[in-house]
């Protein structure tokens, strides 16, 4: 592959999500489950949590689609165990300026496997493959009944779906 | 009914041959690169690109007629309205029109399904009818009677599809009965590249019952000589944007009696005759159907677009298009892990090519593809019913037009290359 923009884009560790999700499976205790389909491709995604007090226990998913969004979301679920609910939604607005061309955001080690998607901002048809678990994420803790907070404009337009 | 006779006429490969590389200097938007390559465009299902000539037609009714039609006195209305009337007449005649009245401009195929459906169907439609449609439509031949049928009762029927992408034609008799009002159905799959035999299906469906006969057409007028008076069926749609003209410029061709029969679409103007406070009185066709001003620049590049297509004849379009077909449905399962949907024998498709490629999903495909400078679509394609006989959430479609070459098609194959070895 000579192209240097679609070596970036993908990336042995985003195969190897896309090819080993990691929770990947039903999780039936949980708290709040969120479908999320992005009806120009097909794609889909149901993220469930257990969500306990203002932290996330277990991060579980289902779905379909492409490399970007199934990597991304398996990479999402990782980081989410143990977290509290506004470390998750700091970690969708890190992600989402990454998307947004950030560059420092990728030298976020907090971002973990989810750096690995830093190429796909490039490619700006596809960043919300990547944002569609966190679109998921966001509906999430909405729906638990935590109030994200106020952030500038420019993640706001990220994260919408 | 016998599934043997293939559906793309065997004229067709006794048709002329066409120099794509010559024609391909007529568009320029072709003679460009993308991602550091030249650009191959594999997407004319989606749509089409547009020769010179077409352009050129929209720039001088910009720069030299633009007015309104059917209402000024002056000058520029006079050459607007000629304009916009001989895109009708000369529409019409591609198509085998017997009268340009028949012809009704809409936005497109949509729009023209819907003003059937809206018209006609809201018109004639009750309870316990029946509307026959099969898995294998569009959405845009599928949403509008589903809306129509819950406004009147009416209720939906299907003729479904085989394993190879052919309707199961035996199923279609027992489908048909005398509660069946209309048969919609696509002339050519925008997925599976099937080739209906639209007018054996016609014969069926007038042995059978009195149902009215709709055909989407806007993957066939562009790449199969149509005729639809030899069809035989009662009214066609399609689009401009799928045969080089512009976007936003469509066509309802109906019988005149049906047409005549139908109330208005839309209310506004143009489309009266007299308007009091009790009511109004229609204009006479084709402008009882086109309310308001119509889409005038649009309709005079679709004009230019068939003269474009009948310079280039469509026996010539539909024979290249069969055998770069051949050679694509030849080479591709060489490449590991590709799967094409779609009747095997090319006699029964045109050039639409849906396919799967191992486990590398539509929208990597279609970005490595991107990256090599080749334009193909990923996705449903608008026809989840489709989607959902086969399986599979999405496909990736290659769909082949004239002005492709086999340089083409070799591109595409060296691409899925890059494919298989990022995805394995």
């Amino acid at each position: 592959m000579e192209n240097p923009p679609l070596k970036s884009l993908y990336q042995q560790l985003i195969l190897e999500h896309y090819r080993k999700p990691k929770n990947k499976a039903d999780l039936p205790d949980r708290t709040v489950e969120v479908l999320l389909t992005n009806p120009v491709c097909g794609d889909e995604i149901v993220l469930q949590l257990k969500i306990e007090g203002d932290e996330i226990r277990t991060a579980r998913f289902a779905g379909q689609g492409c490399s970007i969004s199934q990597a991304s979301v398996s990479m999402m679920t990782v980081l989410l165990e143990g977290r509290k609910l506004a470390d998750a939604d700091g970690l969708a607005a890190r992600f989402t300026r990454m998307m947004h061309g950030d560059e420092s955001a990728s030298g976020d080690r907090a971002l973990g496997d989810l750096r690995a998607l830093q190429g796909v901002s490039k490619f700006p048809v596809r960043i919300k493959c990547a944002l569609l678990g966190f679109d998921a994420l966001l509906e999430a803790l909405k729906q638990s009944g935590y109030t994200p907070a106020i952030r500038g404009e420019e993640d706001e337009a990220g994260s919408a779906p | 009914m016998s599934l043997g006779a293939p559906a793309v006429s065997r004229a067709t490969l006794a048709a002329p041959v066409l120099d794509p590389v010559v024609l391909r200097k007529d568009f320029p938007i072709l003679d460009q690169e993308v991602n550091s390559r030249a650009l191959v465009y594999l997407d004319n299902a989606a749509t089409t690109q547009k020769p010179a000539s077409v352009l050129a037609a929209l720039d001088t009714y910009y720069r030299r007629d633009n007015a309104n039609v059917h209402r000024g006195i002056h000058e520029l209305s006079r050459r607007a309205t000629v304009a916009y009337e001989e895109a009708r007449t000369r529409v019409g005649r591609f198509v085998g029109a017997a009268d340009p009245a028949e012809v009704i401009f809409t936005r497109g195929t949509t729009e023209s399904i819907n003003l059937m459906a809206w018209s006609w169907g809201l018109d004639v439609l009750r309870e316990g009818d029946e509307i026959l449609l099969t898995e294998m439509e569009h959405h845009s031949n599928v949403v509008p009677w589903q809306l129509v049928a819950r406004r009147t009762g009416a209720t939906l029927r299907w003729l479904e599809i085989d394993d190879q992408g052919l309707l199961e034609l035996d199923a279609l008799p027992k489908l048909l009965n005398h509660r069946t009002r209309l048969v919609s159905l696509t002339h050519v799959s925008n997925v599976l590249g099937t080739v209906n035999p639209v007018a054996d299906i016609v014969r069926t469906v007038r042995e059978r019952s009195d149902a009215l006969v709709l055909i989407d057409g806007a993957q066939a007028v562009p790449h199969l000589p149509v005729d639809v008076r030899a069809l035989g069926c009662d009214a066609y749609a399609f689009s401009g944007h799928k045969m080089c003209g512009p976007t936003g410029i469509g066509v309802l061709w109906a019988r005149r009696e049906l047409l005549d029969s139908m109330p208005p679409f839309q209310g506004g103007g143009e489309m009266i005759r007299v308007v009091e406070r009790e009511g109004s009185t229609w204009a006479d066709l084709p402008h009882k159907f086109e309310a308001g001003t119509p889409n005038i620049a649009g309709a005079i590049g679709l004009g230019a677009a068939v003269d474009y297509l009948e310079r280039v004849g469509m026996a010539a379009i539909a024979r290249h298009e069969q055998e770069l077909l051949t050679y694509a449905l030849d080479r591709l399962p060489d490449v590991p892990g590709f799967k094409a949907l779609g009747p095997e024998q090319v006699e029964h498709r045109s050039g639409v090519i849906s396919f799967t490629l191992g486990d590398a999903h539509p929208h990597d495909i279609s970005t490595i593809l991107d990256s090599q400078g080749i334009a193909v679509r990923a996705g449903h394609h608008c026809a989840q019913l489709v989607m959902r006989r086969f399986g599979l959430p999405a496909t990736t479609r290659a769909s082949l037009y004239f002005y492709n070459t086999a340089e083409d098609v070799d591109r595409m194959i060296a691409a899925l290359q890059v494919v298989r070895g990022i995805f394995g």
